[in-house]
């Protein structure tokens, strides 16, 4: 039905914008919140929650009191759930979403008869799937085993997926064959804190104090095998205040020195107001980090950086955009086949460049207009003036000519005509003049210096 | 300027010896005066490791000399290596040869001289380069000394315009203690600056020279030349040449005329191609100001 519609039947409906991002995010919180009755627990998209409670039922006093205490916690919470318990998990989630409230079927029971009143749908089957049954005329579970089981057999013998097999999925409702269910398993991020018995208002104090929390997220790490990539500080101040800063790394690290260092320029403007009462380190972003044997190196001092704590100190410094590392990218325009990226990254595949011509050393982040003299149209430059300084040129090798990309530009852009040239006192440029008379695209070519030659 | 300079002092830093030919380190320890002879070349492996190359902010000669003067050590460096100093280099080179090279430079000298061009740098340098913008001069020199002070990093090259304020003597002399510390090479161009009080251990001015005809097409312009004046240095004798970025290797060659037009509008030194000639033995006329000369053992380069 559409919105439209809908407002039509029910003008005073409340309009909420899908999340399935937000929903599944939650369910994974959920699942792990619901790992209070049970030692593992499953996620069952987009609403569904399997929670493994294997000899923990006589925790609770039975597995009816267990359920009776699910359904109010969860209502607690503002959550309307339907809960049931049985031996197989597709045995369960047929009774959850089909069955009585608070059904459970133990595994005396004669599980056959207690679920053949069931609809079809309670075996997890696609919709087709749903559909051919129903066209079969088969609507309760209880029919399926009325006909051969050769005969289904036969009509679903290509489908391999159990979603698609209805018989896969009733042996899975009787446990004759196994179900791999994928367990939930919660990752803490690595994280430390002082609670401060005074509150500090002194640099020194809180200096002292980051120091402390670095040792111990190093210890932490450590322990895990992990280095952390992005690290956020939150500094706690007694009118409630929270002041943060973050820091991230070219590198997995957990030299509790460094990472001392690079927060020692990110707290200078941190106002301490009436004190700080508590500090806190999280690292958000960890990544593996092999163990290795430390402290052989007595200190960096002596033996200089590594590559990576380098880049980490000028970018604290000078910001992530001034470090780059210059990259082919595949354009025949001279200056759109450089792109620049951060130092650490993988360089991204290219197709080999063709060295017919040669290239200028250094290109000006804009070509700078030149007035030449040459014969027209088409001529080498006789001399130009640049930067208000007339250059003889002396020696030519060009054109090399390089027309537009005219799958990316418009049609009106002009080819470009470049020239490597010396002038008389020997120094090397790479100009070019751009278009050519007669090209119906402009008047008279205007020419370019754009590259600095050796 | 200063219009008096002590003539060479008989004792001399064990470093500047090395590089002195055999005869004279044995005059040396009978104690005869030290003639400062040595004259640069390519290929010998300097122990120069902060050089300052003075160019004009009109080309691109200054980064290009820096590139194959870096070069021209490195290799010297590992062709001398398996003798004595470090026996393990030889093995390690194929490893070493992939360290990345740090280029530095402030938003001034972008502005004029552009930026590096990947596709313009040799081969192998070309997947190695790391640059960096600093919009401050104090931001450069804090790159340059973070750069020397990194062990991966295979040479870095700084790029700065004018004579900023923060560049003194002091910061010169840092970036040299932590070049000479570390053992990373530092190449700093100096563009469109005057020569000012620096450390460095080579000063060099250098600018585009014409370059000779290529074989296939004697319009064009052939393999990059640039007239380089080595006009201070701790180890060796000033002098001119016209040094040639050869495939193989840096090749330079005296000039055919002594030039006199060398320095354009800063400052002017006096020619100094025939300094061997001068019998260092006999005591100077304190008057002449003769401040292109080889200052062996002394650690400060004023000029």
């Amino acid at each position: 039905m559409m919105l439209a519609d809908a407002r039509t039947l029910c003008p005073q409906i409340c309009v909420v914008p899908s999340d399935p991002a937000g929903d599944l995010d939650f369910l994974e919180k959920l699942a792990i919140w619901a790992q209070q009755w049970g030692p593992w627990s499953a996620l069952d998209p987009p609403d569904g929650l399997l929670v493994d409670i294997t000899a923990v039922a006589h925790l609770f006093g039975g597995e009816a009191r267990l359920l009776a205490d699910a359904r109010t916690a969860f209502a607690k919470r503002g959550l309307s759930v339907k809960v049931a318990a049985a031996p197989t998990a597709g045995a369960a989630w047929a009774l959850a979403h089909h069955g009585p409230q608070e059904a459970i079927l133990t595994a005396q029971d004669d599980a056959m008869a207690r679920l053949s009143g069931l609809p079809v749908a309670a075996l997890r089957l696609d919709d087709d799937v749903l559909t051919v049954l129903r066209r079969l005329g088969l609507k309760r579970l209880g029919d399926m085993s009325g006909i051969g089981r050769d005969a289904i057999m036969r009509r679903f013998r290509n489908r391999r997926s159990p979603a698609a097999n209805p018989l896969v999925r009733m042996d899975q409702l009787l446990g004759r064959v196994p179900e791999p269910l994928l367990p939930v398993i919660p990752q803490q991020m690595p994280l430390v804190q002082r609670r401060l018995a005074e509150p500090i208002r002194h640099r020194s104090l809180l200096d002292q104090v980051v120091r402390d929390l670095a040792a111990d997220m190093a210890r932490l790490l450590e322990g895990s095998g992990q280095g952390a990539r992005r690290m956020e500080l939150g500094l706690w101040r007694v009118d409630g205040e929270v002041v943060v800063r973050s820091l991230e790394l070219s590198a997995a690290t957990r030299e509790a020195e460094h990472i001392c260092r690079l927060f020692a320029a990110r707290l200078d403007d941190v106002d301490a107001g009436f004190g700080i009462e508590t500090v806190r380190l999280r690292a958000s972003w960890a990544e593996p980090l092999a163990l290795s044997q430390g402290d052989i190196e007595a200190a960096a001092e002596n033996h200089g950086t590594s590559l990576s704590a380098c880049i980490d100190r000028l970018t604290v410094r000078l910001g992530a955009s001034a470090i780059q590392r210059p990259v082919p990218h595949a354009s025949h325009i001279p200056e759109r086949a450089q792109r620049w990226q951060a130092p650490m990254e993988p360089e991204p595949v290219s197709q080999g460049e063709l060295a017919f011509h040669l290239r200028p050393l250094k290109m000006l982040e804009n070509a700078e207009r030149i007035a030449v003299l040459y014969a027209t149209p088409d001529g080498y430059p006789r001399s130009f003036r640049w930067r208000g300084r007339l250059h003889e040129v002396v020696r030519v090798e060009g054109p090399e000519r390089i027309a537009p990309e005219w799958w990316r530009e418009r049609s009106t852009v002009r080819l470009r005509d470049y020239y490597r040239i010396e002038d008389a006192q020997g120094c090397r440029y790479w100009i070019y003049r751009h278009g050519i008379i007669g090209d119906q695209r402009g008047g008279l070519p205007d020419w370019y210096l754009q590259g600095l030659c050796a | 300027m200063h219009p008096d300079i002590s003539p060479p002092p008989a004792a001399s830093p064990a470093d500047d010896i090395v590089t002195l030919p055999a005869e004279m380190r044995g005059g040396l320890k009978g104690g005869v005066r030290l003639r400062p002879s040595a004259r640069w070349k390519p290929g010998v492996a300097a122990g120069a490791i902060h050089s300052e190359i003075f160019a004009s902010g009109h080309e691109a000669a200054g980064a290009a000399l820096a590139i194959a003067l870096a070069q021209d050590a490195a290799a010297a460096g590992k062709s001398s290596s398996p003798d004595a100093s470090s026996p393990n280099f030889g093995a390690l080179d194929e490893i070493m040869d992939q360290r990345s090279v740090l280029w530095v430079q402030d938003r001034a000298s972008v502005r004029l001289t552009g930026r590096p061009y990947r596709h313009g740098l040799p081969q192998h340098l070309r997947h190695r380069i790391i640059h960096v913008v600093a919009e401050k001069a104090e931001d450069v020199l804090f790159a340059l000394e973070e750069g020397l002070r990194c062990r991966d990093l295979a040479f870095v090259i700084g790029e700065l315009a004018g004579n900023p304020r923060g560049l003194n003597f002091t910061a010169s002399r840092r970036l040299s203690l932590a070049a000479e510390r570390h053992g990373v090479p530092l190449w700093l161009v100096r563009v469109d600056a005057a020569h000012d009080l620096s450390s460095a251990r080579m000063r060099w001015d250098v600018r585009s020279a014409p370059s000779a005809a290529p074989q296939w097409n004697g319009a064009a312009p052939g393999i990059p030349c640039w007239h380089g004046e080595l006009f201070r240095s701790r180890s060796h004798v000033p002098g001119h040449w016209i040094l040639r970025d050869d495939p193989a290797a840096l090749s330079a060659s005296s000039p055919a005329a002594p030039p006199t037009d060398i320095t354009d509008d800063n400052t002017s030194h006096d020619n100094t191609a025939n300094e061997n000639d001068v019998s260092f033995d006999q005591p100077r006329q304190t008057g002449s100001v003769d401040l292109a000369r080889a200052t062996v053992g002394r650690s400060m380069a004023a000029l």
